[in-house]
């Protein structure tokens, strides 16, 4: 008989409970949708449009998303300078942004009376157009190349200091200091952030609508969107998510079909000093990268700001009353998060399989939409869905945040279980003063800069809660929509401020904390 | 005191088998080449991978007890001590894994520090002292473990030879303050003589009965005399 | 502390009310917020009614049809009149039981189960220090230069949307997809809803937007900006409206019945233009707000009714799509 000791036990319960009963609600509210539906369904030309339109969108935007954050984290992994670690955080924003901030803040910048145009007519060129396609791609390549340029960061960072000192002890130049150390790095992280930002481009419409310049750009989001709020069509509505369940789901699959298992070396957390990349020419390169990136992911937000800083005085209290509601909406989903992710993650690094990892992404690929109005129809018969709003709100954002949540703290599990696994075993560490005395304090960084993230993305969330909420349980979103649509635009921009400070604020205070006393 | 009966071992096409005894009190070397399996075994005896047959440690029977019920202590290679604790709470973590310690227990650790030499560093991490002082740390929290078999997986494979002997030393006294009987993998002849009593020969998956040290060494086997190239 | 006092004050006042009858308003989202009608219709109308009127907001249509009978509403408000036909078909509402020829609106209206309370029409909104040479007509419009630059609707989302695409139908019957045509290269975008595209034209993107005649009004009265104005064609324009209705299940009808007729009211009606920046629905020129009635509105007016609607507005959405798409 064959014995089997792990040096890690834990979780092997929960775990897949967890994963379970996420994979669940999201099926139970599918099916309770299509329980409602009036069959059959009408499925027409314009919805296979929808469909190309969908998976072209969100394929370019994956791609130059990440084709620009290479070189970019390339920079930042190799530089040490003042204000890096600010920068890096600053970088990381725009992901976790309100949509219709972001896109307000791009239409400054970018727009046909934006800065840039008004550069383009003072040299007597026309305006910039970037409605249609080149919107679309462009918005959401500033949205997620943070995100990219994130998790290659921490790729990158993963190579131990000591290679790059053998190598440059060998004298090897950049580019086979990439071909050996780096490139085998980059081909285990690329494509998990290819898929996963091709998945998150999948379910985007918000931007496409704004942007996409007419009925062309008709993502299958909006759709849904279309069938729920509007033709009230729940046979459609379920069809359609079922259509981008699958779609997104398989996308998720395959992606992660071809990333390899990720390999791990033990290094020590030391800043890295890079003797390939001291000639004056790569420094300038260096510098160039994360100078456009600087400018065109902070330019934006600077104008968010400049924008909303006169309209912080118009402000109705109300605002002030949302900012608070969504403080505690953000700050439950993050709490839900944390008991999701934890338990998930260390699952899943245990399987040593990475195809379990794409059943998280199904939080991605569900419609909010569509969860929301399925909940509604199963809450109903039992108690008054509004009241409930706001739970449901944070509980359907931990789920949309599930996936980056387990993506950021795998690769931290699975480093935790080689490292110190058969010392905790040895010492018999187990169950709670396992996770106190070596997983919490092991995954502490990436624990927060996960939360950190759910916060922020719960604070701009306006999916579920649009469909729900009455007027007392109005979300900070909510209620700076609600200004824009009673023509106060200058109070919606500072709300809009307000939206970015707090949506920065809880992610940085998150982050930092996980930060903090990382040593060793 | 370790009794090892028809220990089997399959990873992938390697396969190692081990049939042997250890007496109490005995610091058994454990030679042989790269790639020979002596990790592998040592890791087994610890429960950390799969294996078959029977394994006795003063006559308990720990074939499928977990790593920390075998009466074993073990050193890796490297990732003996928890880096974002300070070497007492690393000492602690032998005494009791919620590091909830009375002050009969504190007072343990610290004189398990002060016997390494390690009294005044009680409160650093690992990452502020130096490698030689990483090791004494671990070697505190073996002696507050008083298990009664110490394996040691190369623990001291990156010390200078200076540093290693004097870690091997301490070792002898650590295993001789608590009793124990000591496995220690070791690639390097003088340090088997100077700190074992007996020696393992492994070779191809093969695990040799243990024999006393002066006469393994003053007439080697020939696949030993072609390992220590003599 | 102060919190817990105020806490407690709040339950002693909710206690003392338990008492007082509870009518249930299901209103839109925009409504019960500071700047929206809501407050002032809830303090005129418990001021006659010696009760507690409760607004609770959210997304109409989608909530009374997931929770139909289980429905706590007594009274909805702002229902538009495109998805009256989608309301009635629940089966959930009353007669309205109002005289319907008080109704001072620009169009018949027979209809004994909708009541409206607001009206207005679509209308694009330009500003005149950007642009020279305003269209006066429809094939103004058309015809204009393509560098000028229109924010729409869509009409899938959004109510001002399909307003908007009935109206070409209307206007220009099967030629509607020629006169899309036309128009398709001066769309800089189309955006979900009508907020977006004010957001917009506000901005300084576009030089035009679909919104409606009412909009200027805001930024006379508001602002004191006159430099906003609609475009009057006279081709006509749509119309919308906003309307009321009882749900028949009430445990309120007594109320239910008080609110009809507030609705119906002076003082309600006089509220209107500038807490929903729309017009009243039963007030004669004359009684609004001063300087209403300057503002310039549209002579013919187009209007499709439910099924006529329902005959037309598929296709026309359809013409609409296809045309964009190319």
């Amino acid at each position: 008989m064959a014995r089997h000791t792990q040096p890690i036990n834990t979780c092997r319960v929960t775990g897949p409970v967890a994963a379970g009963a996420v994979f669940s609600l999201i099926l139970l509210a599918l099916a309770a949708v299509a329980s409602r539906a009036q069959w059959p369904v009408s499925f027409g030309v314009a919805d296979w449009a929808a469909l190309r339109f969908t998976v072209w969108q969100s394929f370019l935007s994956a791609l130059f998303s990440v084709v620009f954050a290479i070189p970019v984290a390339r920079a930042l992994a190799r530089r040490r300078f003042a204000g890096r670690q600010l920068l890096v955080t600053l970088l990381g924003a725009p992901f976790i942004l309100p949509v219709i901030v972001a896109v307000m803040g791009l239409l400054v910048v970018f727009g046909r009376a934006g800065w840039v145009s008004q550069g383009l007519g003072l040299l007597g060129l026309p305006p910039l157009s970037i409605y249609g396609l080149t919107g679309v791609v462009l918005a959401h390549v500033f949205f997620n190349m943070p995100l990219a340029t994130r998790l290659i960061l921490q790729g990158w960072q993963s190579i131990p200091a000591e290679q790059f000192r053998l190598a440059g002890q060998l004298g090897l130049p950049p580019s086979v200091t990439f071909r050996t150390l780096e490139w085998p790095v980059l081909r285990q992280v690329v494509p998990g952030a290819f898929a996963l930002i091709f998945v998150i481009c999948l379910t985007s419409f918000a931007v496409a609508l704004t942007l996409g310049g007419g009925p062309r750009a008709t993502t299958i989001e909006l759709a849904i969107y279309q069938a729920f709020r509007f033709e009230f069509d729940l046979g459609r509505a379920a069809v359609l998510s079922l259509l981008q369940l699958v779609v997104a789901g398989s996308a998720a699959v395959l992606a992660l079909w071809i990333l390899p298992p990720i390999a791990v070396q033990m290094g020590r957390d030391r800043p890295v000093q890079r003797w390939d990349a001291q000639g004056a020419g790569l420094r300038a390169l260096d510098t160039l990268w994360i100078g456009l990136a600087s400018l065109f992911l902070l330019v934006p937000l600077g104008a968010i700001a400049v924008s909303g800083v006169m309209g912080l005085a118009q402000m109705p209290v109300l605002v002030w009353h949302a900012a608070w509601t969504s403080l505690w909406v953000a700050t439950l989903c993050t709490c839900v998060l944390v008991m999701l992710a934890l338990p998930i993650s260390i699952w899943l690094a245990q399987t040593q399989r990475g195809g379990a990892e794409a059943l998280t992404l199904i939080g991605l690929a569900a419609s909010p939409l569509m969860i929301g109005t399925g909940w509604f129809i199963l809450i109903n018969p039992f108690a008054s869905p509004v009241q409930l709003a706001l739970v449901v709100t944070a509980l359907v954002n931990a789920m949309m945040a599930l996936p980056f949540a387990v993506r950021i703290l795998m690769p931290a599990m699975r480093q935790v279980i080689t490292d110190y696994g058969r010392l905790s075993a040895s010492l018999g560490l187990s169950g709670l003063a396992l996770w106190q005395i070596v997983v919490l304090p092991r995954v502490r960084a990436p624990l927060g800069f996960a939360a950190g993230l759910a916060a922020a993305l719960s604070v701009g969330d306006l999916g579920v809660v649009a469909l729900f909420a009455d007027g007392d349980r109005a979300t900070l979103p909510l209620q700076m929509y609600r200004l824009m649509g009673s023509y106060r635009t200058d109070a919606a921009a500072g709300a809009a401020l307000l939206l970015l400070g707090l949506a920065l604020g809880m992610f940085w205070a998150c982050d930092a904390w996980g930060r903090r006393h990382v040593d060793g | 005191m370790l009794t090892v009966r028809d220990l089997q071992i399959a990873q992938g096409v390697f396969e190692l088998h081990a049939t042997f005894d250890v007496a109490k009190g005995q610091r058994v070397a454990v030679i042989g080449p790269s790639g020979a399996g002596k990790s592998t075994l040592l890791n087994a005896l610890g429960g950390y991978i799969p294996s078959t047959g029977s394994i006795m440690v003063d006559g308990q029977d720990v074939s499928t007890a977990a790593p920390d019920q075998r009466g074993i202590a073990m050193l890796f290679q490297d990732g003996n001590l928890f880096p974002h604790m300070t070497l007492a709470q690393n000492v602690g973590l032998g005494l009791r894994p919620s590091l909830r310690l009375n002050n009969d227990e504190q007072g343990k650790v610290a004189a398990a520090l002060d016997s390494v030499g390690l009294a005044a560093f009680g409160d650093r991490k690992p990452g502020d002292v130096s490698g030689g002082q990483q090791s004494r740390a671990a070697l505190a929290r073996v002696l507050v473990q008083g298990k009664p078999l110490l394996l040691l997986d190369e623990p001291f494979a990156a010390l200078g030879p200076a540093l290693r002997g004097e870690m091997l030393d301490l070792t002898s006294t650590v295993a001789r303050d608590t009793g124990a009987t000591v496995l220690m993998i070791t690639h390097a002849p003088e340090d088997a003589e100077r700190a074992a009593d007996q020696v393992i020969f492994v070779d191809a998956g093969q695990v040799e009965a243990p024999r006393p040290v002066s006469e393994i060494m003053d007439n080697p086997p020939p696949a030993l005399r072609a390992y220590l190239g003599r | 502390m102060k919190y817990l006092m105020t806490t407690a004050a709040a339950l002693c006042a909710t206690a003392a009310w338990a008492e007082t009858p509870v009518l249930t308003v299901y209103a839109g989202d925009y409504f019960t917020s500071e700047w929206g009608p809501g407050p002032k219709i809830e303090a005129g109308f418990e001021e006659i009614c010696d009760c507690d009127l409760q607004f609770s907001t959210g997304d109409l249509m989608p909530r009374l049809l997931l929770e139909g009978e289980r429905t706590k509403a007594d009274v909805v408000i702002g229902l538009t009149t495109d998805v009256t036909a989608k309301a009635r078909a629940t089966g959930l509402f009353a007669p309205h039981g109002q005289d319907n020829s008080a109704l001072t609106l620009p169009i018949a209206w027979d209809d004994d189960t909708f009541l409206p309370f607001n009206y207005g029409h679509t209308a694009f909104i330009y500003d005149e220090t950007r642009i020279d040479a305003a269209p006066t007509s429809f094939a103004d419009l058309l015809a204009m230069d393509d560098d000028i630059k229109i924010v729409i609707q869509d009409p899938r989302t959004s109510i001002s949307g399909l307003a908007l695409v009935l109206w070409v139908q209307a206007v220009y019957g099967d030629e509607a997809d020629a006169a899309w045509a036309k128009l398709a290269p001066k769309i800089l975008t189309v955006t979900k809803d009508w907020s977006a595209s004010y957001g917009l034209f506000t901005d300084g993107e576009a030089d035009m937007v679909l919104s409606y005649t009412t909009s200027p009004a805001y930024h006379m009265f508001a602002e004191e900006d006159f430099t906003k104005k609609a475009a009057i064609f006279p081709e006509g324009h749509y119309f919308m409206a906003e309307t009321v209705g009882k749900v028949a299940a009430t445990d309120q009808p007594e109320l239910a019945d008080a609110f009809m007729d507030y609705v119906m009211s002076t003082d309600f009606q006089t509220l209107i233009p500038t807490a929903n920046w729309s017009l009243p629905s039963a007030l004669p020129e004359a009684q609004w707000p001063e300087g209403w009635a300057q503002l310039p509105l549209p002579e013919k007016v187009l209007f499709y009714s439910e099924t006529e609607a329902a005959e037309v507005q598929a296709e026309a959405i359809e013409t609409w799509r296809a045309t964009l798409s190319q």
